[in-house]
């Protein structure tokens, strides 16, 4: 398997999308690039599980770019990577089929939309960034990706966002871009040490065997963690997350909250915790307090919203909170939970997304109490609506439950009284969840149907139930058969953080 | 040695010269010329320049080591020439209107020459002659938007702020004479010792006065108003030509001649490479003008090369080659643009910039292009340049001044995209209508647009420069 090719599909296909003229023409190829991304994909899921069990690295590929830094373009992937090339790839055919009338949209204010060309152009770009981003196993080489696909999210939300989304575009790409300072600070600092001890790399596994001295670390580590939290919207570094993912446009939001707060999730991990680990276990009280503080802050602030867009951002925030515990709690199970929530939250927060897009540019509201009664008229959009829900809430069969059941399983395995209380506050956030959860779906879908014009509405078109039938499958079937990808994940956390790790 | 071998080492000098020569030529015995062929005349012999200066390598010294030539100053020439290329190009469509187009390139070509004498000298007093030279044409050419006043008091300010920071130079220079017994860099070199006060004394009036030619904060004052009133073209030459040429001398000039006093000049170099790059952030910030916007960003783009200059390594200098050919493209394509809106509207301002894209879809796509790399933003070249001198500050350990680099990073990207968000987001009733761009224009844009975006992926490229460049 030539991995470059995930680098390579996306970027072809914003060329291919540069020469045509016509919109109708830009959306075919953004759907056709995004396929053969996903068949890429599931193409080297089955061809890593024919030969590896997620033990080691595979398919790499090195070239030297600059040869006088030390500076390779090297990539390589194993089953962390392969968890979020797949979510990824996933979202983004969800993404393109939601975005197929993005040219009459009434998702956004009237004024906006439009444009389809460069839109698909810049959901592409930023999809190149997060698959480059998620294989790179050089510092250099990832960094590159990562700023790649940060600035294109501040197009999309300001061209075709909605309410304040100047402001919600600015902030979150000055918020991400100061995440990505202090990722870069931190990147050089490890450049710095390894000159320092006479072999200058930016290479991951080289920098994994570099010693560093314990102040070193401590210096380090907050510096990467954090910078990479701010995307994970990290407590109190999430302001930009409500914001930006009530502002933007529907495929936005789900490649917004679906990959690029896994960007985050994926950098803490697999560059902070990975190349820092005894830092990483000193400052994890200080990480697991802020992580609980953002899941019950997340959990009570969505209690409050009337808007279901906002409602699900600041769930969000709330999830993600778990992807921080779960990698804090320092165990291989958890760590395994918190990947799985990576994945999860992913595809049930695009899922969300996707269909608060549909229902809005149906009746016109995100109001929750200006709805009800949808389920009547539009039975598909509701069953999703509720699929998705139940998901966010964690029930047994969807993929919420395996992961944050992993999570909770992991972080008790901690025997200190700490760690145990911790577990039992996020725990207890669910039942928040199940709160506003349940309260949404039975103000927007059930009951009497509030408006006059709402029993003309139409159900799902042809692309919403692709793009929602894609979703739900993935979301089915880490519910209910997890144990093929947890296996490898958990070889994989073997592998990476070994002794390091309970 | 032979006198074809000295024409082979001053190949620049001589070249541009007998361009010079021969306009004066022209302008005295021919009564009416077409200006097209005058222009065409003096951009093809640029290109010739660029083209004879790949041939061979001509390495030596002349006149008793005040001039001396190698690969890495021939390297810098070629930078500045093709700057200078680019400019003229981009001048063109302004230039056929000019009553006065002829003097212009009699004026601008004196000053390049100037910039390689005093790129090439191995002397001070060398140096001084060179920098005069480029100085006082320029002075003149920024006045040369004849009905503008403001024109007139860019240049004003100009040429005091420049006699201002030249006395401060000879001062430096004259003490250097009085302690070491020489001007010569080699003897200087030799000579000067660490303890001396009065040399140090020297060598602080001397950073003084480079400071001031390369606009570093806090000598930075006479920019946004010269930069402001300057006719484009001179604009951009200043931004980009007269700060490379000044740049270029001063690494030399440091290195080869102050390398002992590298711990002082280093803690010196630091904290105005930090001031300069917040300051000049913080200013561009509050800019409504896109002229003075740009000067105020070239302004901090100035801070992070002398990240470059401070690490006194050989991979820092390739950095700042880098860096400065990348801006140079940068600067110069958001200048063409400003100038081809400029030349068609005669606006101006930040704000009827609103609505471009819808207009002028490929002018504001160009545009992006040039502010993100000029934010470092990738794929564009900006970010390799960036990050390049950013990583040769990380080797040199300066990790307190790569914070606040790469804060500032963040704050530039803000006003950088207040741009971005003005043409591509923000509404307006009467956008700037759809106009013709001279071919000249059009062709500086699209050869600006390609270099940026494919730099950063022709690595052999930074190998070349990198096998130039040396440390301390």
């Amino acid at each position: 398997m030539n991995l470059s090719l995930l680098i390579l599909i996306p970027f072809l296909t914003v060329l291919a999308i540069l020469l045509v003229k016509d919109g109708k023409m830009a959306r075919v190829i953004a759907l056709a690039g995004s396929f053969a991304q996903l068949a890429a994909a599931l193409f080297m899921l089955f061809s890593y599980m024919k030969l590896h069990d997620g033990s080691r690295l595979a398919f790499e590929e090195s070239h030297v770019w600059f040869a006088q830094w030390n500076i390779n373009y090297h990539i390589g992937v194993d089953a962390i990577s392969i968890a979020m090339v797949l979510l990824t790839s996933v979202v983004l055919v969800a993404g393109v089929l939601v975005s197929w009338n993005i040219e009459k949209s009434t998702t956004s204010d009237p004024s906006s939309g439009g444009q389809p060309k460069e839109f698909f152009i810049l959901l592409l770009l930023l999809a190149t960034g997060a698959f480059g981003f998620f294989i790179s196993v050089d510092l250099f080489t990832q960094f590159f990706f990562f700023e790649l696909a940060v600035i294109p999210k501040y197009l999309l939300i300001a061209i075709w966002g909605s309410g304040k989304k100047e402001y919600a575009a600015m902030k979150l790409v000055l918020m991400l871009m100061g995440g990505s300072a202090m990722v870069l600070i931190g990147i050089l600092g490890f450049y710095h040490f390894s000159v320092a001890a006479g072999t200058p790399t930016f290479d991951l596994l080289a920098l994994s065997k570099l010693s560093l001295t314990h102040n070193q670390q401590m210096f380090l580590f907050p510096l990467l963690f954090a910078g990479f939290g701010v995307l994970s919207a990290m407590f109190p570094f999430h302001t930009w997350a409500p914001d930006g993912h009530s502002s933007a446009p529907t495929a936005a939001s789900m490649f917004l909250a679906g990959i690029s707060m896994k960007l985050g999730g994926y950098g803490c991990l697999r560059v902070a915790v990975y190349l820092l680990p005894d830092a990483a276990r000193e400052y994890s009280p200080y990480i697991i307090i802020l992580a609980c503080i953002g899941i019950l802050y997340g959990a009570f602030v969505t209690l409050k919203q009337r808007d279901i867009k906002m409602m699900n951002a600041y769930s969000s925030v709330s999830h993600c909170g778990f992807v921080i515990l779960g990698i804090a709690m320092f165990t291989k199970t958890a760590m395994v939970g918190a990947v799985l929530q990576m994945v999860s939250h992913g595809v049930m927060t695009a899922l969300f997304f996707a269909v608060i897009g549909m229902i809005y540019e149906r009746s016109h509201t995100r109001m929750g109490d200006e709805m009800g009664g949808l389920m009547k008229v539009m039975p598909f959009l509701g069953s999703v609506f509720i699929i998705a829900g139940l998901t966010s809430l964690g029930l047994p069969g969807f993929s919420g439950f395996v992961a944050e059941m992993t999570v909770f399983v992991g972080s008790f395995q901690n025997a200190d009284l700490f760690h145990r209380v911790a577990t039992i506050i996020a725990t207890a956030s669910i039942v928040v969840t199940a709160v506003y959860i349940l309260r949404a779906v039975g103000i927007a879908l059930w009951g009497p149907i509030k408006k006059i014009e709402f029993e003309k509405l139409p159900d799902a078109a042809w692309n919403e139930k692709l793009a929602a039938g894609i979703l739900v499958v993935a979301i089915v079937i880490l519910g209910t058969m997890p144990f093929w990808l947890s296996d490898m994940i958990y070889k994989t956390t073997e592998t990476l953080f070994g002794m390091a790790v309970k | 040695m032979s006198l074809l071998n000295y024409i082979s080492m001053m190949r620049f000098e001589a070249l541009a010269l007998g361009v010079v020569i021969m306009l004066l030529l022209v302008k005295v015995f021919s009564e009416k010329m077409n200006a097209s062929v005058v222009l065409g005349f003096v951009n093809l012999s640029l290109v010739a320049l660029l083209g004879i200066s790949f041939v061979g390598h001509p390495h030596g010294t002349a006149f008793g080591g005040m001039f001396r030539i190698d690969s890495t100053l021939m390297l810098e020439k070629q930078i500045i020439t093709l700057a200078l290329l680019l400019i003229s190009l981009q001048a063109n469509s302004w230039l056929k209107k000019h009553s006065s187009y002829l003097e212009f390139y009699v004026l601008i070509l004196s000053v390049i020459i100037g910039m390689y004498f005093m790129i090439s000298s191995g002397n001070f007093l060398m140096f001084y002659l060179g920098l005069e030279m480029a100085t006082i044409p320029l002075a003149s050419l920024a006045a040369f938007d004849f009905d503008r006043i403001k024109s007139a008091e860019g240049a004003g300010k100009m040429i005091l702020s420049s006699a201002f920071s030249s006395a401060i130079l000879l001062f430096g220079l004259s003490i250097l004479y009085g302690t070491t017994g020489s001007l010569d860099f080699n003897r200087v070199a030799e000579n000067f010792s660490l303890t001396s006060h009065l040399e140090l004394l020297a060598l602080a009036f001397l950073l003084a006065g480079f400071a001031f030619k390369i606009s570093v904060v806090p000598f930075h004052l006479w920019t946004a108003d010269t930069y402001e009133g300057s006719p484009i073209a001179v604009t951009s030459f200043l931004s980009v030509v007269s700060k490379g040429a000044a740049l270029f001398i001063f690494m030399t000039a440091l290195y080869q001649v102050f390398g002992a006093a590298h711990e002082k000049w280093m803690n010196a170099l630091v904290l105005l490479s930090a001031l300069t790059m917040t300051i000049g952030n913080l200013f561009a910030m509050r800019q409504s003008n896109i002229k003075r916007f740009l000067a105020f960003s070239s302004i901090s783009q100035a801070g992070y090369l002398l990240i470059g200059v401070i690490t006194g390594s050989s991979l820092g200098m390739a950095s700042v080659f880098y860096f400065m050919i990348i801006y140079i493209f940068s600067n110069i394509g958001a200048f063409t643009v400003v100038s081809v809106v400029s030349e068609n509207t005669g606006k101006e301002n930040i704000d009827d910039y609103k609505g471009l894209y819808k207009t002028n879809p490929m002018l504001s796509l160009a545009l992006m292009v040039f502010l993100f790399s000029l934010a470092g933003i990738p794929p564009t070249a900006g970010f390799f340049g960036k990050l390049f001198l950013m990583t040769s500050g990380a080797s040199a350990g300066l990790i307190a001044l790569l914070i606040i680099a790469s804060l500032n990073m963040v704050i530039s990207l803000y006003y950088y995209l207040r741009i971005v968000k003005a043409m591509f987001v923000d509404k307006n009733e009467s956008p700037l209508e759809d106009f013709a761009k001279d071919n000249y224009s059009k062709f500086v844009l699209i050869f600006c647009v390609i270099v940026i975006l494919t730099l950063g992926f022709c690595n052999y490229i930074f190998g070349y420069l990198q096998s130039l460049s040396f440390g301390l």
